[in-house]
């Protein structure tokens, strides 16, 4: 009997476990690592290499835990920077621990994935498995994620301004729950209609003109909002509206990603790939400049070089366009204070700059 | 007014920061420049005044040796007609080089916005071939195109006999008696003079052999890569990890050295030790605010080791 686990990432393990549990059937048992705490942080930090960037250490710790309640076939996706490395290094600091388990990747770059290698991976765990199946299984997660995306955007966008705070957050929670039992493909859309209705009947207090800030960056800290201190509801606090493009829908699927479209859109401010996702950094913030925005947060792992890259010419962008951008680095040691200080900052210069218009 | 276009391109002053891939490309850039009748300016070997010029362009997170060139760059300006800021990133069998590679060309426009740069492009996924990419900077040089072929041939020619001549010079330090060990270091770290030649001195010193793990034939040692590290894609990273593995059988220890925080080494180096069995192993990691004391302290006494090692065998 496979025991089947995979790290976080937000809230994305419900299409995942989902599509898991479609694919292995009766031959495994799927659970997503245990939610993560600062223990998890902690056991990752603890066994890995000293400067790699934080995501690597979350999702060891996210491995670790789950191998400790049993799993033995562990899931993890490729990716572009050296985050496409990870899998090899971790499987030997997990092996060198003492855990007996399988490793399966998940492909994420849209050049070298295929169905068909997806199959014969699942296929692999579940011999009845057809491809039907999977491609039916593919296509409702590919679709719970889409409706989980825009859910998350307009709570995103309207958090900091419900008259009755954490009443959006418990709508889209009771989604999630929701979203995980649909039937079938038309499921999901009848359930996102249910709870995009009562999202938009929440009642909310938008001034006209509230205060827009762009968030970009490296997608782990991004999407997990563990590892940014909940930065996104540190923001709504302040009655900020928040935009950040980057999801799992918009990174997998949209066209907007794609390198030539990024490139056309930053503008010339790059003129090739800089690498991973520093080249939509760079594009969305000449879109927020352009586009009245207040001002850009840019959340990145300490030490990760595509965006590292990209903070030479965001600070040209910010320079020429006359846009705050606030800068953070994020590791196993970054202060929670450290942080909500400097947004505090941060808000209080954009309010100053309001009001000197 | 071809001719008029000719006469104010050619002859031009090409600067080349002496950093980065100049340690593996030298060769074959100033060969090319110098035949089609450029002439070639290289910044000087790093001192402390060009790495502190790095440092105050760029920004903290960034690697040393990214910082280091940095400095090379401003060096530069105003000393030649254009920069020389190439970009190298995929490979015809796929591999990469880090993601700093990537963005490197675009850092310098960002953080120098008047400096006159040159470049070129290589990378194989997009379809621009090595050929591609000279003959376009031909091109961009005002060269006729049959001249930009005869100085791209002869600029492999040149490349491949320098790494020919290195390699022969490596199997001939390999045969000699006494204590040897691997440096398994990116090139523009451990030639550079201000961050790798320290240790390669104080090896020296100590009437150590040093072998380089960059120098073995790159095609060899990245199939040989495979043995330790299945999934890595920086071709750089590949060399080294197959250099260590044809030479662990015939060195007495291992040297890393690293600049700080560098990504492709961060995960490398750490694979690579878990892998390596029975081998004494060093990990030095240089930062912008090195001291030379330390770093020769831990070499004296990982060379300790290994002649205690040796004797013990004996």
């Amino acid at each position: 009997m496979y025991k089947i686990s995979f790290p976080h990432m937000g809230k994305y393990h419900v299409p995942i476990k989902r599509l898991m549990e479609t694919l292995v059937g009766e031959y495994g048992e799927v659970f997503a690592a245990p939610p993560i705490t600062k223990r998890t942080i902690e056991v990752g930090t603890k066994h890995s290499p000293e400067f790699v960037c934080i995501p690597f250490k979350y999702n060891l710790g996210n491995f670790i835990e789950s191998l400790d309640l049993g799993a033995n076939v562990l899931f993890h996706t490729s990716g572009d920077c050296r985050m496409g490395f990870y899998n090899e290094v971790q499987e030997q600091i997990l092996r060198d621990l003492g855990y007996e388990f399988k490793l399966c990747i998940l492909e994420t770059n849209a050049r070298n994935r295929s169905l068909r290698d997806f199959h014969a991976m699942f296929k692999n765990l579940n011999p009845r498995l057809t491809y039907a199946k999977t491609i039916s299984a593919i296509l409702l997660a590919m679709r719970i994620i889409f409706a989980m995306d825009k859910i998350e955007k307009y709570v995103r966008e309207n958090i900091g301004f419900e008259s009755q705070a954490g009443e959006l957050e418990k709508i889209e929670n009771e989604f999630l729950r929701n979203v995980a039992k649909v039937k079938n493909f038309l499921g999901v859309g009848a359930v996102y209609r249910k709870y995009i209705k009562r999202l938009r009947a929440v009642k909310l207090s938008k001034p006209e003109k509230p205060i827009k800030v762009g968030v970009v960056g490296e997608l782990y800290v991004l999407m997990e909002p563990f590892s940014n201190y909940f930065i996104e509801k540190e923001l709504a606090k302040y009655g900020i509206q928040v935009t950040r493009f980057i999801d799992v829908s918009y990174l997998l699927f949209s066209p907007k990603h794609k390198i030539k479209n990024l490139l056309k859109e930053s503008d010339g401010y790059v003129s090739y790939e800089i690498g991973a996702d520093g080249t939509d950094s760079v594009a969305k913030c000449v879109y927020f400049a352009k586009n009245g925005y207040d001002g850009i947060i840019h959340l990145k792992p300490f030490g990760c070089t595509p965006e590292v890259n990209s903070i030479p010419i965001v600070q040209r962008v910010s320079e020429d366009y006359e846009i705050p951008v606030l800068y953070f680095s994020f590791d196993s040691q970054t202060s929670e204070t450290g942080v909500k200080t400097r947004l505090e900052a941060f808000y209080d210069m954009l309010e100053m700059k309001r009001g000197t218009q | 007014m071809g001719k008029w276009r000719r006469n104010t391109v050619g002859g031009m002053k090409i600067g080349i920061p002496k950093a980065f891939l100049y340690y593996k490309y030298q060769k074959m850039w100033c060969s090319f420049f110098e035949e089609l009748g450029h002439e070639v300016v290289v910044s000087p070997n790093t001192n402390k005044n060009i790495l502190d010029m790095g440092i105050n362009c760029s920004i903290d997170e960034s690697c040393t040796s990214a910082k280091v060139y940095m400095g090379h760059v401003e060096w530069l300006i105003g000393k030649c007609d254009r920069i020389f800021v190439p970009r190298v990133v995929t490979f015809e069998n796929g591999d990469a080089t880090c993601t700093k590679f990537y963005g490197i060309y675009d850092i310098v426009r960002a953080t120098f916005p008047s400096a006159k740069l040159l470049h070129y492009s290589i990378d194989y996924d997009e379809g621009q071939t090595e050929w591609k990419a000279y003959k376009k900077l031909g091109a961009e040089l005002g060269a006729k195109a049959a001249a930009v072929k005869t100085a791209y041939k002869n600029a492999t020619l040149a490349l491949s006999q320098f790494e020919k001549d290195l390699a022969e010079q490596q199997e001939n330090a390999l045969k000699a008696d006494g204590l040897k060990v691997l440096i398994v270091a990116h090139p523009y770290n451990i030639y550079d003079k201000l961050m790798g030649e320290p240790i390669v001195r104080a090896l020296k010193e100590l009437g150590v052999g040093v072998l380089y793990a960059d120098i073995p034939d790159s095609m060899q040692m990245c199939n040989r890569s495979k043995n330790l590290a299945r999934t890595m894609y920086w071709q750089y990273n590949k060399e080294l990890a197959g250099a260590v593995d044809y030479y662990q059988d015939k060195v007495d220890g291992i040297i890393f050295m690293t600049t700080f925080p560098c990504g492709p080494d961060s995960l490398a180096i750490e694979l690579i030790v878990r892998k390596v069995k029975d081998m004494p192993m060093l990990n030095l990691i240089i930062d912008s605010n090195f001291g030379e004391a330390g770093l020769q302290t831990r070499i004296e006494s990982f060379v300790d080791i290994l002649s205690a090692k040796e004797k013990h065998h004996v």
